[in-house]
């Protein structure tokens, strides 16, 4: 049980750092966030003066509220989180930041959830077949997938649309689904959906192929590793099958690492899909950073930050349980 | 039970020299501790690409047109006079290949260089001295290491480069490092505390302790020096890290706008529509060039982390000798004292 409440304390923790992270980093730099965002807001307005809500709305997020103590700004700060109150976009004046960021997240989540589970298990299973080959000649392929992993993910989408849409026109460039299909956005119907999985094909396949080659060698590393333990040599001297050695006794315990860096690896891939949204204008949360970061937009910016970094800890967390149940070790060694 | 042995003797004189060789050949590279790596394929390929990608970005800067020259013709498919063609504006792809090489190189060194040294202060320290201490430095390094990377970057470069009084430095190759480099250590620090703590353990550590000898003299004599392959495969980690770092954020638009690096080429690439016009020299050439600087440096690290982990490199190697001598047609007893 006390493993529980560790982990637990340590994403709490993790949460509070981010959080404080948010807010200091506005206010600690030199320049002056909130005045330029009152600004931009302003103009997104038409000039008009600015309701006292929304001014005290950017102050608190952004800092630089006169008379009040950095202690005071931060007690109202987390105020306004709890509240849910995450202020007001200028790139989409007025359009809450929450309300874009709700219409975002499920791009993303699906595309770099769908991608990541695909690569993941393509590696493991590559891994654990190239690790039980060792020793053979395909050893040589492995250097190979170092050269997958160097690949920017960006770079990579660049050369498949150049290839795969302007050249041969196999598959749509941008965005997530047909724009001009459905004009009324997204809907629920079988064309949409059909629509957004072929939008999906793109950024998928470079979220894949430029991931897999990591969860390869790391599979292949540890199988190589596993397989010189006594345990496989007793299996191996006992008479059973090659193919329950490989599976029930080797892979089984290779996997292991590769499951603990898995939280770990899709802060990579989130990272890497943020670039991908954008070559792709994938209508995700990586290309509403981009967009925030580019309009300096930095309510929004804020808002996206925190809420990327709410998921990846979320998914790292629910990992962690997972290992925690698969491997009993951990729960114990504290 | 002398009946039995006496025909096995003439049978084992034959195979056992050449076992024997592996087996003590095995043996010596297990033991004997060289200092560099055994030089493999693998290794001479890395260092060969590091190498000449390295020499490309210091020396070739000084042989080609300035990189910002716009005079040329604009779009250019590679020929004469421009081996890899010309952008929209008019700049010399290769030039700016150069210079972008150079430019890569710089941030992935120094934000390399940088993580390397956080990642010491963080690791070691926390390995060596345990304790409360080993408990904050593992909390920061761990909040660290599960914050994402490049969207905690984004916010930081994004405040950094629109603060008034920075100058030419808030867009800046050097700062973008700076940024890179501090937020790109925590990985690291994980490894090097692994084993600071189990070095520490270690007897003759402990009595360097014992002969009173200060804390931080036994961290720098005793302990880095032991580290040392573990501390490159780090930096090289850190490099690679760096340079798509910037790569990505020079493609976002969040770069060093004010020097040219292979990520702002691509920027340009991008705003200058390089891939509906078809014009795959402006884009392909600087990402296959990280992508091959990044396989170089990740090949010379698979060189290290096989003698980091001998496992990694004995136990194919055994697997081998145990296929060439039941090819040999020897007993599987004689093959396991191989393995």
């Amino acid at each position: 049980m006390s493993f529980y409440v560790r982990r637990i304390l340590f994403y709490v923790i993790t949460l509070w750092a981010a959080v404080s992270l948010n807010f200091l980093l506005p206010r600690l730099l030199p320049g002056d966030p909130a005045a330029i965002m009152l600004g931009k807001l302003r103009r997104a307005n038409g000039g008009r003066p600015l309701s006292e809500e929304t001014i005290r709305g950017i102050t608190s997020m952004l800092g630089a509220e006169k008379g009040m103590t950095l202690w005071d700004q931060y007690i109202a700060y987390w105020g306004r989180i709890l509240q849910g109150d995450l202020g007001v976009s200028s790139t989409r004046y007025p359009a809450p930041v929450l309300e874009l960021i709700g219409a975002a997240l499920p791009w993303t989540v699906m595309l770099v959830g769908v991608a990541t589970v695909l690569s993941f298990v393509l590696g493991i299973a590559a891994g654990a077949w190239v690790g039980w080959k060792r020793g053979t000649w395909v050893d040589h392929l492995v250097p190979a997938t170092t050269f997958l992993q160097s690949i920017p993910y960006f770079w990579l989408a660049l050369v498949l649309v150049a290839v795969l849409s302007v050249q041969m026109g196999v598959l749509p460039i941008i965005g997530g689904y047909d724009v001009f299909d459905f004009p009324g956005g997204p809907e629920w119907s079988w064309a949409f959906f059909s629509s957004t999985i072929v939008h999906a094909i793109l950024p998928a396949l470079t979220i894949v192929i430029s991931s897999v080659g990591g969860w390869l060698l790391g599979m292949r590393n540890m199988m190589v590793q596993t397989m010189s333990e006594d345990y496989v040599v007793t299996a191996e001297a006992k008479g059973l099958t090659p193919s329950r050695i490989r599976t029930r006794y080797a892979a089984r315990n290779a996997v292991i690492p590769s499951l603990a860096g898995f939280g770990i690896a899709l802060g990579f891939v989130v990272a890497g899909s943020i670039v991908t949204e954008q070559v792709f204008s994938y209508p995700g949360i990586g290309k509403l950073m981009i967009q925030s970061v580019q309009g300096l937009d930095y309510s929004l910016m804020q808002g996206v930050f925190l809420v990327i970094t709410l998921t990846v800890l979320a998914a790292n967390f629910l990992m962690e349980l997972i290992y925690g149940f698969i491997d009993p070790r951990v729960r114990h060694r504290g | 039970m002398a009946d039995n042995t006496s025909p096995e003797v003439p049978v084992r004189t034959g195979p056992t020299p050449t076992s024997t060789l592996a087996a003590i050949r095995i043996a010596k590279t297990d033991r004997t501790r060289r200092p560099l790596p055994r030089i493999s394929g693998k290794l001479l390929t890395g260092i060969i690409i590091v190498v000449v990608i390295s020499l490309f970005g210091i020396l070739a800067p000084f042989f080609v047109q300035d990189p910002r020259f716009s005079g040329n013709d604009a779009l250019l498919p590679p020929g004469d006079g421009h081996i890899l063609g010309t952008t929209k504006l008019g700049y010399d792809v290769f030039a700016q290949l150069a210079w972008g090489t150079r430019g890569s190189l710089f941030v992935g060194v120094v934000a390399g260089g940088l993580a390397l040294l956080l990642a010491i202060l963080f690791g070691v320290l926390a390995g060596y001295f345990g304790g409360v201490l080993d408990e904050v430095l593992t909390l920061i390094t761990n909040i660290m290491l599960v914050i994402p990377g490049l969207p905690l970057v984004m916010v930081i470069a994004a405040y950094v480069q629109h603060t008034e009084g920075l100058g030419a430095f808030a867009r800046s190759s050097l700062l973008v490092a700076i940024v890179l480099g501090i937020t790109g250590w925590a990985g690291s620090a994980v490894v090097l505390r692994a084993t600071a703590k189990s070095l520490r353990m270690r007897d003759y550590v402990a009595a360097a302790r014992v002969a009173g000898e200060k804390p931080l003299r036994v961290i720098f004599v005793e302990i880095l020096p032991n580290l040392v392959p573990l501390l490159a495969a780090q930096l090289i980690f850190g490099v690679i890290f760096a340079i798509l770092g910037e790569a990505g954020l020079s493609y976002l638009g969040l770069g060093p706008t004010g020097s040219i690096t292979l990520g702002t080429m691509l920027n340009d690439a991008q705003t200058g529509q390089a891939v509906g016009s078809q014009a795959w020299w402006w884009f392909v050439p600087p990402g296959a060039l990280i992508a091959l600087l990044g396989t170089g440096l990740s090949l010379i690290n698979f060189a290290i982390d096989e003698v980091v982990n001998p496992k990694l490199r004995l136990a194919p190697q055994a697997a081998r000798n145990q296929r060439k001598a039941r090819r040999a047609g020897r007993s599987v007893s004689e093959n396991g004292a191989i393995a």
